[in-house]
């Protein structure tokens, strides 16, 4: 034990920032290689599949762009700021999509509008067309991949953008009503320039999401960086030039995270009321009423009710035949993974922000916030990041007992569930971090001092101040990595041990063999586990509208 | 000639329940109107009903002469040519100062707009502010800026609601006399809601006092201090007593503390009982060294220039006293008082007895 308190806080600051570099470093690996000079990989990449990918990434990103700015800015404002039946409803409804992975959806639908799919038949079966008498469109397309993603994504923009709509103060609304601005042109000219930092952070959430998504473009045969990666690195076995692409990739989400920080900031600016008052929501009648609740109601049906509903029908129908003792073995798998990296995770944001706390400084700032990042990085990426690193230990390890002892210590960290929990927790660590942050940022300094004040030691403040104020958070932080974990695809697909699967894993395999109704079953589990953390922010934002109501009469 | 302003027995529900009933008053070109009373009385809902963001459940208002608000009618806030200047003054975060002004001005050529934003800035003495964001003023700043964004398009009528609240004390009468020159200036109709009586004071050529949903008076500041129309208004506006008393005449009082001599100002209408509670002012009540009236002082307050105490009378009655601050009183000495009372607001008994 050191002696002086200096040298213990700087003990407890090195190895925080150790520890958070160590969690960094795929992220610094792959990033590394934007500056590492391999020309020749480099060059028959941009020869042969760079273009490819980038106009597909871009095209992908325009599609989902246009369509959950279009859905989620209209049903933010409807179900902020107009009152019409079912609007309390479709508050929370409207989430529900965030449920379903992308790859879940997109298999779903694919099944649902396949030749011999229900839609089709029905089409058939009402007109007498054969095959070949009719056009059907294509869903396995760049267009058909937007619509998926847009369908599932555009929470993020509706989520967003109902908070700016909601913190505006509505005074500024009314103001413009008086200044002889309609409904309408209030709107245009001052609640959506107010909303749009907002709206851009949602939407560069939602394209981060695009861009990490690998189940569907993999699914639906379109290149982009994700399955690129994925092929080269398993189709070609180049590392380096998967890392390539990956670095390529971390380009455009970089792009990204600097645009969603700018926005926050700016968004700070925009909001300078801080009083609010009851909101007054227009109130719709007659057909403009009746669609707007149907408007809501065909998009939640989309995003979720109808995917839902077959997902359900496939499961009974194979019951019988895919839930047996190798279900259940997939089912433990998956809670084990989850469990472990949940935990893990939170112990290490709890440790991580405590120094923080306790030992402020800019080093260890950056470190963290470094490790933070990878929740904006692709699963791929992820995984090309942890592979080069472990597969150079194991064989250094492997080399230096061969050439020692003559014996092969084999694959000790790569290709184990090492491997596959640490790249969850590099992907994850930044959703506890954010958690845990937000829950002690409450716990304001004074209140520290308040407890000191009246006797307390630093561990007594922990049990009666910290650990009660923090719990809702901690419980969180568990929760919200948990049902991720469940549904991570990629780098579980690329880093698990040989022969080992998990739900989601099998989902894809299963859906990607064509046995999409076998899939179902696994699908269904990951979707209800999903539906866990949307009822958790539809709690919590209805919550806090509750206390601004009361705030509000004045 | 119209009124600018006429609201006629209007009535407004909330939710089922009746929260303003039997609201009548008017108001003429040029005149500055304000609506005080404690909060929650209804005063901001009466302002939103007439700038037409509150439906009216019966009467009506009429702008010039043009019923704007009924019971079956109401024509939507941008048709009434109304400006308004809200609490947290609402300017437009994303607009610079000289667009946030020139906002209500879109119908007017590019010339024009620039030279009455020009205008206005310079009324407002915020000319060097033109091209700054509102999260670079401070809240004084902003104030004026709101101010002249309304003032901009020539409205009929400006409404202000609690325009001062979140300005500290001793800015607030500053700024309510600045903007009063302002609207004089521009001979700009307004009405103003606040629950500061001094802003009212300070404001309004007309006040408004509202309670309980009612409006219990319509007049000058004067007539309300010194001729309350009830008990409400003698309540809220001002400090007092209410001394049990006898009217002798139209002249006299005859009260614990001798017979008062001023104008008789019956409250509540007609008052025909002898027996009444007649308002006591604390400026009504003077300190004399040599006194045959004594009162023993239960607490007194320090206000700078003066000390206001609290007598007691023989009979256990308290009245208060203002007295200049070096004089100086402890408390359990007694006073030696005498009445000066011009006005004297006399209502009729209650069976409980006033406080």
């Amino acid at each position: 034990m050191p002696d002086s308190p200096r040298q213990q806080q700087t003990l407890i600051s090195t190895g925080a920032v150790l520890l958070a570099l160590l969690l960094a470093l795929p992220v610094i690996v792959v990033v590394s290689y934007v500056f590492v000079p391999t020309g020749e990989i480099w060059s028959h990449l941009a020869a042969t599949v760079l273009p490819d990918y980038i106009i597909n990434s871009l095209l992908l990103m325009l599609g989902v762009a246009i369509g959950t700015l279009l859905i989620g800015v209209s049903t933010g404002w409807l179900t902020s700021m107009c009152q019409f039946p079912g609007r309390g409803i479709f508050e929370w409804a409207l989430l529900l999509p965030m449920a379903m992975p992308a790859y879940i959806i997109a298999y779903t639908y694919t099944g649902m509008l396949d030749f011999s799919g229900p839609v089709q038949t029905t089409l058939r079966e009402l007109t007498g067309w054969g095959y070949g008498d009719y056009y059907f469109p294509d869903l396995r397309s760049i267009e058909g991949a937007a619509i998926m993603l847009t369908l599932v994504l555009y929470p993020y923009v509706y989520l967003l953008s109902r908070a700016a709509f909601l913190n505006q103060s509505i005074c500024v609304l009314d103001a413009s009503r008086t200044l002889g601005n309609g409904p309408w042109r209030t709107f245009l000219f001052v609640a959506l320039p107010l909303a749009r930092p907002a709206i851009i952070a949602g939407l560069s959430l939602a394209l981060m999401e695009t861009l990490a998504d690998f189940g569907t473009v993999q699914y639906f045969g379109v290149s982009t960086f994700t399955t690129g990666i994925f092929r080269t690195w398993f189709g070609i076995g180049n590392a380096a030039a998967a890392a390539q692409l990956a670095a390529g990739l971390m380009c455009f989400v970089m792009i990204l995270i600097l645009v969603e920080r700018y926005s926050r900031r700016r968004a700070r600016y925009h909001h300078t009321s801080r009083r609010h008052q009851d909101i007054h929501r227009y109130s719709l009648r007659g057909m403009r009423a009746v669609a707007a609740s149907g408007f809501c109601f065909g998009i939640v049906a989309l995003g979720f009710l109808l995917p839902a509903t077959q997902l359900l029908g496939w499961t009974v129908s194979v019951a019988d035949q895919v839930l047996d003792a190798r279900f259940i073995g997939l089912v433990s798998n998956s809670l084990e993974l989850a469990s472990y990296a949940a935990v893990l995770a939170l112990l290490l944001a709890l440790l991580l922000a405590y120094s923080q706390r306790l030992f402020p400084g800019k080093v260890l700032q950056g470190a963290v916030r470094l490790a933070g990042m990878g929740y904006a990085v692709p699963g791929p990426v992820i995984a090309v990041g942890v592979m080069i690193p472990f597969s150079f230990i194991d064989n250094s390890i492997d080399g230096w007992a061969r050439s020692n002892f003559d014996i092969s210590t084999g694959l000790m960290l790569s290709g184990t569930v090492v491997a596959v929990i640490f790249a969850y927790l590099t992907r994850f660590l930044g959703v506890s971090l954010q958690t845990v942050d937000s829950g002690l940022s409450k716990i304001t300094p004074s209140m520290d001092e308040a407890g000191r004040s009246f006797g307390y030691g630093p561990l007594q403040i922990l049990r009666q101040v910290h650990v009660p104020m923090l719990k809702g958070s901690l419980l969180t932080a568990l929760l919200l990595v948990f049902v991720d974990v469940l549904k991570e695809l990629p780098a579980t697909l690329i880093l698990r041990p040989f022969n080992f699967n998990t739900l989601a894993v099998r989902a894809y395999e299963l859906a990607s063999d064509e046995r999409l109704a076998e899939a179902a079953p696994a699908a269904l589990a990951i979707v209800a586990a999903g539906i866990l953390p949307v009822i958790l922010i539809s709690w919590t934002i209805t919550r806090t509208r509750r206390v601004a109501v009361t705030r509000d009469t004045p | 000639m119209t009124s600018q302003l006429t609201v006629t027995d209007l009535q407004i529900n909330y939710a089922g329940t009746s929260i303003l009933q039997h609201i009548s008053f008017s108001l003429e070109a040029g005149e500055i109107a304000c609506l005080v009373g404690p909060s929650g009385c209804g005063k901001t809902s009466l302002l939103r009903a007439i700038a037409g963001f509150e439906p009216i459940s019966a009467g009506q208002i009429e702008l010039r002469g043009r019923i704007v608000s009924g019971p079956d009618k109401i024509l939507p806030p941008e048709q009434r040519h109304i400006g308004m200047v809200f609490q947290d003054f609402a300017l437009f975060p994303h607009l610079t100062v000289a667009r946030n002004i020139a906002f209500g001005l879109r119908k007017m050529p590019r010339g024009q707009r620039r030279q009455r934003v020009d205008e206005l800035l310079r009324l407002v003495e915020m000319q060097d502010s033109r091209n700054h964001y509102p999260h670079q003023l401070s809240g004084g700043q902003q104030q004026r800026i709101a101010l002249a964004r309304a003032m901009a398009p020539r409205p009929d009528i400006l409404m202000l609601d609690e325009p001062f609240s979140s300005m500290d004390s001793e800015l607030r009468e500053q700024l309510a006399r600045d903007v009063r020159q302002l609207l004089r200036k521009d001979g700009i109709t307004a009405i103003l809601v606040t629950h500061d009586q001094n802003e009212a004071f300070a404001m309004a050529d007309h006040i408004g006092v509202l309670g309980e949903g009612a409006l219990h008076q319509w007049g000058t500041g004067f007539d309300l201090y010194h001729r309350p129309a009830d008990r409400f208004v003698a309540d809220f506006i001002g400090q007092g007593v209410l001394l049990p008393g006898m009217i002798i005449n139209d002249k006299q009082v005859r009260t614990e503390l001798g017979i008062v001599t001023g104008d008789l100002e019956p409250g509540e209408a007609t008052s025909p009982a002898k027996i009444v509670d007649l308002l006591l002012r604390p400026d009504d009540v003077i300190h004399v060294e040599d006194s045959h009236l004594q009162a023993e002082i239960v607490a007194r307050a320090f206000r700078g220039a003066v000390y206001l105490y609290t007598l007691r009378l023989e009979s256990g009655q308290k009245v208060l006293c203002l007295v200049q601050s070096h004089h100086q009183h402890e408390i359990g000495e007694m006073l030696g008082i005498r009445l000066e009372a011009d006005h004297l607001p006399v209502f009729r008994r209650h069976t409980s007895p006033a406080t």
